[in-house]
């Protein structure tokens, strides 16, 4: 065979059919879909065991894709990416879409990270959600959420990881909504849902036009012909992907949907929207890196984009109070870094998923942490209301430290292996890219030492009545599983192995040289410095002051835009629903005068029309005999007259 | 003089020897079964024959191999009186089915407190002590199953066959036992006497038309057979106005049975004065009947002579949806409103049979015309028996309250029901994902391509002002307040539930997955000649 390879710039997506326990690979889906399927369908008579089946499924699924990665190590490089043939899903003409699921390196590390913290989520929320008499639904909505994010990683298919995209959608939606009986939480679902469908539109329009220049929109063939298709056509897929991504991962412009989202039990902002859903975006860019690799211009965008979008975050997670929203804009930003890292191109593509690992980690170890918090504080989320909390809740501190210190980024916590790396990329790439990247660090060490420090230091501040303890062991385990990992989960590029694993997919990554050559560790170097900043000036700020009851109202004008999320919602206010509303006003007028008009005229003759007519039907047999003869005369007559005539 | 014994092959024929023997053994169930036990008898005799049937005709149709590529094109028996091809069969199909949900709905008790709804003793003078003495006595006319029966019997004639003597007694077999059926209502009797006077007189003149227009083709062609009849279309003998007034005469006869205009006059009132059984099933089955033996007679026997006839119906056509439509519009009695509904059906079906080609314009994966007709009539034969159905339980006082004035608040009373309904009113306008849309989608693109288009945009335009007054109904269900007390809902027994619930489901599920019926009727709908 000829050394395609060589002729191509772009990695292929190979096809291996699947074997032995690659077989296994469609359960790892079916187990949690049943799951929901069980719980959502049959009623309260799974109450009792619901959240139990729930959870098995969940672990099952982990344990299946442990085997296959496994398995997958024992293969030789060039059959890792296999492909498992389920059914012809549906043809039109000469297209034809297959429900094919596609295991290769990337789905792979994807696979453990769902399941894996998604399982561990799931043990943690028996105890978080144990009092509340809707569980089962949860636990239904859980494996439903889990099922489609598998899909979206698993498929093979644009149109596939449409359907598991929309279904990510669907359960987000559920589940930020889930205690609907806040009015505040139905309205925080309802946004998500519209801000996402933006997004959503950006991936269906990307898949036609995918379709229209390749003919399929099977990651195979769009892979094997992306290097002969027009730049044109390339740019303009990489920007509706990048919609998309913008949308499911809360990137600048349609960010506003995460803060809100908070709304939602805490175990679901720790699953789906720190660890998981919210990677999709990058999972998309990524996994497209057949397009993007080749248009400079849709990844500039994308880099912009992270930029924009990890500095924004920082700035809103300084001001926030709400210890969850100033989570939420720490996920935005820490997802603004994979964005951009994504926008490097094969230079970066694995340091963003791997920087996506570790924030899947450390991140849904802060979340459930918090959650931890807020089940010893009567649910109260106000970071005013807290403080030493140290000496209360060790275990929640402990671990919380040890997520703190991965986002830091401090060696050798996971953080500093993933974020470091993105960093150096990105200054190798452009000096300005990379300092808006390192302030972003200092910021983050900034708005995280504050959150520390008005959590679990300080003076108590608590509301009457509180008596803060320590969660039960179903919370403190996962805690302590997730807290290790952000502690360790930098082994993972021990050797340079997260980025030889991932190079068959992503594509060979050249060797890039940092400005004035300076060696890597004295980048790394300078990165700590300004993340000690950082702490020095929150712990100035924050740590040395007594923290007020109630927040300031005499700010600068900067804190109040962080507080207003940067002005996110007003934007969108002015600019995009106000002209709506008018042009719908417009449109109601025109609807009303001009369409209503001519129909109800056509509908008054029509109705004229009809009484007239009907006195025909005389209910007299003779005359409906002469009608009778009349016809047949005029039958013939015509049959004549066409003939003769 | 020799007398040759004509050969039947018994076989192929078993559907219907099947029914004609379960109405004959029906006749003598009447005779010698005591009265108590007539109706469990006459029930369970049409039910087990009219299944076995279907069996028989699944049987017989396998024999053409229908799901292969290249199926059989049919058998021609009993001395080339009766065609059995695909077109035949899978009308006999239909029809069985719906003679089934017929006999489910004749057989209904509970709405009529345990007695059907057929008069007890039809000839009682209305409101005199003899009627009275019979319902007090709860007798019922057991006998409306033999006669059914042998509708049925006519109608799977019907659409088989194959020369001119055959068709006409095939018509009057399945006519004469509806004109009776008609006349049997257990309430409302004089309307329904009325009705059936009406319906027997005129179908009488229209059958006189048809014989007349026997002679005059024999006259032409001479001979009885399609198939001759073809061969001397093609060879051009003989008088060409014998032909066409032949031509005119035999499409007015049958016309006169789908309910086209000008002939549709008697339809608003038989439908609205039979009982509601009857006109469930005349209105469903008869249609299927009728348009596969228009079909046979125009495709087969005149198909030579298309461009002639063509026109014509163009303007019949245009006329019957015009007709149907418009005069829908002002009607307040749901049975009539139906009535109406139907006759645009009727002209819908005929956009589809003005698709007319030679076989060799009708290129691969095309809609052929008799594709297109088979499956619209099957779609609408299902949507309308639910539909009637549903009319036969929303009742008051006085029996079932067909004003459309009473309906109002039926969404409140029985959501359900009214949902039901309100959906096979959708399938009837022609909304996607019911099979309604892929029915008029079928008949359409089938004229479209035959270019008749013109045809084509009066068909659309008349969907839409159909749709109006579908959807008028379903704002009087839904969106205005009952007036008094309201309509209530008497709760069938699960006969006429099934009915419905069969006739729904069949509307949303040929809706949804219509591509293997489709298919199927694709590779089978061919006339053997």
């Amino acid at each position: 065979m000829v050394n395609l390879e060589a002729l191509h710039d772009v990695p292929v997506v190979g096809s291996v059919p699947t074997d032995g326990a690659f077989s296994l690979l469609w359960l790892v889906i079916a187990l949690p879909a049943l799951g929901a399927a069980i719980l959502l369908l049959g009623g309260r008579r799974t109450d009792k065991w619901g959240h139990l089946l729930g959870t098995a499924m969940a672990v099952g699924s982990f344990v299946i894709s442990l085997i296959l990665f496994f398995t997958l190590l024992g293969k030789d490089a060039d059959d890792r990416q296999v492909t498992q043939h389920l059914w012809n899903w549906f043809t039109a003409g000469s297209y034809s879409v297959n429900f094919d699921l596609l295991y290769d390196q990337l789905s792979a590390v994807f696979l453990l990270l769902i399941t894996g913290v998604g399982s561990l989520i799931h043990v943690y929320s028996i105890g978080y959600m144990e009092h509340d008499e809707r569980r089962r639904r949860f636990f239904g909505y859980l494996n439903l959420f889990v099922a489609s994010m598998l899909v979206l990683v698993l498929a093979a298919d644009y149109v596939g990881v449409f359907l598991g995209w929309e279904g990510v959608g669907l359960a987000s939606y559920l589940l930020i909504g889930f205690w609907q009986q806040k009015p505040s939480a139905a309205a925080a679902a309802k946004k998500a849902f519209v801000i996402n469908r933006v997004g959503d539109i950006g991936l269906s329009l990307g898949t036609a036009l995918i379709f229209i220049t390749f003919g399929s929109t099977s990651f195979a063939v769009v892979s094997a012909a992306s290097s002969h298709a027009s730049d044109g056509a390339l740019t303009g897929i990489g920007l509706l992907l990048l919609l998309a991504a913008c949308g499911k991962s809360a990137q600048f412009p349609l960010q506003t949907w995460l803060l809100d989202a908070m709304e939602g039990p805490t175990p679901v902002s720790a699953l789906i929207h720190a660890a998981t859903m919210v990677t999709a975006g990058v999972y998309l860019i990524v996994r497209s890196n057949f397009i993007f690799s080749l248009t400079e211009d849709a990844r500039t965008a994308v880099i912009v984009i992270g930029t924009i979008t990890l500095l924004m975050g920082a700035i809103i997670g300084c001001a926030k109070d709400d210890i969850k929203k100033a989570l939420a804009g720490s996920t935005m930003s820490q997802i603004g870094y994979m964005v951009l890292a994504a926008g490097l191109g094969p230079a970066g593509y694995a340091f963003a998923i791997f920087h996506l690992l570790t924030h899947g980690f450390f991140k849904a170890n802060m979340f459930l942490g918090a959650g931890s918090v807020m089940h010893g504080m009567n649910d109260d989320v106000n970071m005013r209301h807290y403080g030493a909390l140290q000496k209360a809740m060790p275990i929640t501190f402990a671990t919380f430290a040890t997520g703190y210190l991965a986002i830091l980024g401090i060696p050798p916590f996971a953080g500093f292996w993933s974020k470091d790396k993105i960093i150096e990329t990105a200054f190798a790439d452009n000096t300005l890219v990379g300092l808006c990247a390192l302030i972003g660090a200092g910021v983050t060490a900034f708005y995280m030492t504050r959150l520390m420090l008005m959590t679990f230091v300080g003076t108590k501040r608590w509301e009457k009545d509180v008596h803060p303890h320590e969660s039960p062991k179903v919370m403190t385990y996962p805690l302590i599983a997730l807290a290790a990992l952000s502690a360790l989960g930098g082994l993972l590029t021990l050797g340079g192995w997260i980025g030889d694993w991932l190079e068959p997919v992503t594509g060979h990554a050249e060797h890039h040289e940092l400005p004035f050559g300076m060696a890597p560790i004295v980048m790394s170097l300078i990165i700590l410095l300004v993340v000690a900043a950082g702490v020095a000036v929150a712990w100035q700020l924050v740590g040395q002051r007594e923290v007020p009851r109630e927040a300031p109202e005499k700010v600068s004008i900067f804190t109040r835009a962080a507080r207003a999320d940067l002005y996110g919602d007003a934007f969108n206010d002015e600019v995009i629903i106000k002209p709506g509303a008018a042009g719908i006003r417009g449109l109601t007028v025109f609807d009303r005068v001009v369409v209503d008009g001519a129909a109800e005229g056509t509908a008054t003759a029509f109705a004229s029309m009809s009484a007239r007519f009907r006195l025909l039907q005389n209910g007299f047999v003779r005359s409906y005999a002469l009608a009778l003869l009349a016809g047949a005369a005029l039958v013939i007559f015509a049959l004549l007259a066409v003939n003769f005539g | 003089m020799k007398f040759t014994a004509p050969h039947i092959e018994y076989d192929l024929l078993s559907p219907i020897l099947i029914i004609v023997a379960v109405a004959v053994l029906g006749v003598l169930v009447e005779a010698a079964v005591p009265r108590a036990r007539r109706y469990v008898v006459q029930v369970g005799l049409a039910v087990v024959g009219v299944v076995a049937a279907l069996v028989a005709a699944f049987i017989v149709l396998g024999r053409i191999n229908p799901t292969s590529d290249k199926p059989k094109l049919g058998y021609l028996v009993a001395e080339d009186a009766l065609a059995l091809d695909g077109p035949t069969l899978y009308s006999w199909i239909v029809i069985l089915v719906l003679a089934l949900l017929g006999v489910l709905l004749f057989a209904e008790r509970r709405l009529e407190g345990g007695i059907t709804a057929f008069a007890g003793q039809a000839a009682a003078l209305p409101g005199t002590e003899g009627e009275r003495q019979a319902s007090a006595k709860g007798l019922e006319h057991t006998e409306v199953f033999p006669l059914l029966m042998f509708a049925v019997a006519g109608m799977l004639a019907f659409p088989a066959a194959n020369d001119l003597l055959t068709l006409f007694v095939a018509l009057e077999v399945l006519s004469l036992p509806l004109y009776l059926l008609c006349g049997l209502a257990r309430r409302r009797r004089l309307l329904s006497q009325e009705a059936a006077l009406k319906y027997f007189m005129l179908g009488a003149f229209s059958s006189g038309f048809f014989v007349y227009g026997i002679a005059l083709v024999y006259g032409y062609s001479g001979s009885m057979s399609f198939d001759k009849i073809a061969f001397a279309v093609s060879s051009g003998s003989g008088s060409e106005a014998l032909l066409l007034g032949g031509m005119g005469m035999l499409a007015v006869g049958l016309l006169f049975k789908v309910g086209a205009a000008p002939f549709h006059a008697w339809t608003p009132d038989v439908y609205q004065g039979a009982p509601t059984p009857v006109t469930a099933f005349m209105a469903a089955a008869t249609k299927v009947a009728a348009f596969g033996a228009l079909l046979r007679l125009f495709y087969v026997a005149f198909g030579g002579a298309r461009w002639d006839w063509q026109p014509t119906f163009w303007a019949i056509a245009i006329l019957t949806m015009v007709v149907g439509s418009v005069l829908a519009l002002s009607q307040t009695d749901v049975k009539r409103l139906l009535a109406y509904s139907s006759i645009a059906h009727a002209g819908f079906l005929l956009v589809g049979f003005l698709g007319a080609r030679s076989l060799s314009e009708i290129n691969v994966g095309d809609i052929n015309p008799v594709q297109a007709v088979l499956f619209y009539v099957t779609t609408y034969g299902l949507t309308t028996m639910a539909a009637f159905a549903i009319v036969s339980v929303v009742r008051d006082g006085s029996g079932e309250a067909t004003q459309m004035s009473r309906w109002a608040g039926l969404g409140k009373e029985s959501p359900l029901l009214a949902g039901s309904f309100a959906f096979l009113l959708l399938g009837m306008a022609g909304i996607p994902l019911t099979s309604g849309f892929t029915g008029k989608w079928a008949v359409f693109a089938a004229a479209l391509s035959a270019g008749a288009w013109p045809v084509v945009i009066v068909a659309v335009l008349m969907s839409a002002v159909a749709a109006y007054f579908y959807v008028r109904l379903i704002v009087v269900m839904f969106f205005t307040d009952p007036v008094g007390d309201g309509p209530t809902v008497t709760v069938p027994s699960l006969l006429t539930s099934s009915v419905i619930a069969v006739g729904t489901l069949g509307t949303l599920v040929l809706g949804v997955v219509p591509g293997p019926l489709l298919d199927l009727l694709g590779r089978t709908a061919q006339f053997i000649r």
